[in-house]
């Protein structure tokens, strides 16, 4: 391939094979934005330089960087992988959740999520389950990536499915706080792997001692507890509004369950106001001794609405 | 038996076409307590005798009747720690189904699988034949069933290729013996008493074609008597009854194989023990005349 200038205007000329990965694109140095523009065309004409393997997009310049380090490649492209695809792991979140909520009152705990997956800013699924009851004693509510929380979901069904065969009468039934433990392992494990689960999840339910529990974990594998938790938007909207009324472990001992459950569905509607890829459609679980309360299709009510047709422009403007 | 050496390894052929490994295996299990298994219309009724052999033990522990995922069981006969292993590996597959297809296995390809596995056992002098016979129980689902891990309800139209208002799924009942080879039953029995106990099976109305195939708390109730009537001719030894079931997700176990609720266990087997009284006092009489 050569690359000449004639009275303004670049002119290309190809070798008839296709260049082979990792080889130069050029042979002289071309600087600013010509240089970009080439390298678009280049692109949408030669396929080997982009084409549908992810590996070979984005391949830094031999004559600027070097020569490119082949041993992440497969054996087939000069590497030393065994598998036929590079390694690669998850970069950014594509379809994902917002905010969980959680606040514990004297007999057990409220958790909430709206039920909207966003691809992007495109609210792209609107009746995705973010609470997962694991059993009469735990529900977990995930935040982040979806395909991560499906994954998850499955990893607990098959702990579930193994708890289970032990066949001990209930004896040793998970509660949440070993399925918490549990989950910040795993958490923790694949972010030290340089491959996170996207995620910011709650864990809430009872205690060995049947006590109300309720926990954080993130990809980082960083996990708190608190009387009140929040992930995401819900962590600078709804986290002031739930301290106001528990500020501390002994408020939230005293708290009744009807307060607990008014006070999530208020920051869900806060949350739907000034989240972005929030909905009015959201799950809210109640657990206390007596298992699992959990509703799937709320919706969001006495929204206030009736003060914007009093608004005009944003100063002078009077009609 | 001629011994000329056809029956010292495993994978062996005699010259009539026979391992004799697996024949010896087959005696294990005939040594074992009795395990029976029954399908009705609505569930699939596991039960064991399992054989006390000293008062130490503890009353209603060491389980013999296995769960695999949650909708299957297994009840074996012959030796424990062989069955220990079917169990486990059935519960490997089961997992590594759900793995790939992402929805609980079918009875049947369970049944198969683990009948291969046998199988194999019997195909190399490096390895025994296992000494169990297996009776596999499950129901599989009627109802269309979630992909695992699923969140939403996905597109209105309902998944492509199939029938509207089909039924699949149901009760199913396999036994595989220590060869490998596995067939579908309406009742199986295996163990010590299995001829008595097979006796008493082909008296119930069990085909599912006929209307008056029995229920799952008949089942309960017949299985119970089952394994008292298989006990008689060991009448000496005490045993305790082992008893599970599964039903459909709107029967009493919703789906899942679960045991049988003391209560009801213990009404099956006071019912049992009337029963044989009957029959004693009905032969006493005949004796009399």
């Amino acid at each position: 391939m050569s690359l000449q200038h004639h009275h303004g205007q670049f002119h290309l000329t190809f070798p008839t094979n296709p260049l082979p990965l990792g080889s130069p694109y050029f042979t002289q140095s071309t600087k600013g934005y010509a240089h970009c523009e080439i390298h678009l065309l280049l692109n949408q004409l030669n396929p080997t330089i982009m084409n549908h393997l992810p590996q070979a997009w984005g391949r830094p310049r031999d004559d600027i960087y070097g020569s490119y380090n082949p041993a992440y490649l497969p054996h087939s492209r000069g590497g030393y992988q065994q598998s036929q695809h590079p390694t690669s792991h998850t970069q950014s979140p594509i379809v994902t959740g917002t905010s969980v909520l959680s606040i514990r009152y004297k007999d057990g705990v409220v958790i909430a999520a709206d039920n909207l997956a966003s691809y992007g800013s495109l609210a792209r699924f609107t009746d995705v389950r973010r609470l997962k009851k694991f059993n009469r004693k735990a529900v977990v509510g995930f935040g982040g990536d979806v395909s991560d929380m499906q994954y998850l979901d499955r990893l607990l069904q098959s702990l579930n499915t193994e708890e289970n065969y032990a066949d001990d009468g209930g004896a040793g039934l998970m509660t949440a706080k070993n399925l918490h433990t549990y989950l910040s392992k795993v958490m923790y494990k694949r972010r030290s792997e340089f491959n996170p689960l996207w995620n910011a999840i709650l864990v809430a339910g009872l205690d060995e001692t049947d006590r109300p529990f309720a926990a954080y974990v993130d990809l980082l594998g960083t996990t708190f507890s608190a009387p009140t938790l929040a992930t995401g938007f819900g962590a600078h909207l709804a986290q002031p509004i739930l301290r106001r009324l528990v500020p501390d472990e002994k408020a939230s001992e005293e708290l009744t369950r009807e307060a607990a459950v008014e006070a999530v569905r208020e920051c869900m509607k806060v949350l739907f106001y000034r989240d972005a890829r929030s909905m009015d459609r959201y799950s809210i679980a109640v657990i206390d001794k007596s298992g699992v309360d959990i509703r799937e299709d709320e919706k969001l009510e006495e929204q206030s609405w009736a003060f914007a047709d009093r608004i005009r422009g944003y100063g002078t403007q009077t009609v | 038996m001629v011994c000329t050496g056809y029956d010292l390894s495993n994978s062996v052929f005699s010259p009539d076409g026979r391992n004799f490994q697996v024949e010896y295996a087959v005696k294990a299990v005939e040594n074992g307590g009795t395990a029976i298994g029954i399908r009705c219309k609505d569930g699939v009724v596991l039960a064991l005798e399992k054989l006390v052999t000293s008062k130490l033990l503890k009353k209603d522990a060491n389980k013999r009747i296995a769960t695999v995922d949650r909708n299957i069981g297994v009840v074996h006969s012959g030796l424990l720690p062989d069955g220990r292993h079917f169990v486990s590996r059935a519960r490997d597959e089961a997992a590594s189904w759900r793995g790939t297809y992402k929805a609980p296995i079918p009875v049947s390809s369970l049944a198969n699988r683990m009948g291969a596995y046998v199988q194999a056992y019997t195909l190399y002098s490096s390895v025994r034949p296992f000494g169990i016979t297996a009776i596999i129980g499950g129901w599989d689902a009627e109802t269309e069933v979630d992909v695992d891990g699923v969140v939403g309800s996905g597109p209105k139209m309902g998944s492509g290729g199939k029938t509207k208002g089909v039924k699949e799924g149901g009760p199913y009942l396999y036994m595989i013996e220590p060869s490998g080879s596995y067939w579908g039953y309406y009742g199986a029995a295996t163990g010590k008493g299995r001829q008595a106990a097979k006796a008493e099976l082909e008296k119930l109305k069990l085909n599912p074609k006929d209307d008056e195939c029995i229920t799952l708390e008949e089942g309960v109730k017949e299985a119970a008597r089952i394994i008292y009537v298989a006990h008689e001719d060991s009448k000496d030894k005490d045993f305790e009854l082992e008893m599970t079931w599964v039903s459909a997700v709107n029967g009493p176990t919703k789906g899942k194989h679960e045991e049988v609720p003391k209560e009801l266990r213990e009404e099956a087997e006071r019912l049992a023990k009337k029963s044989l009284e009957a029959d004693d006092e009905e032969e006493e009489s005949k004796m009399e005349e």
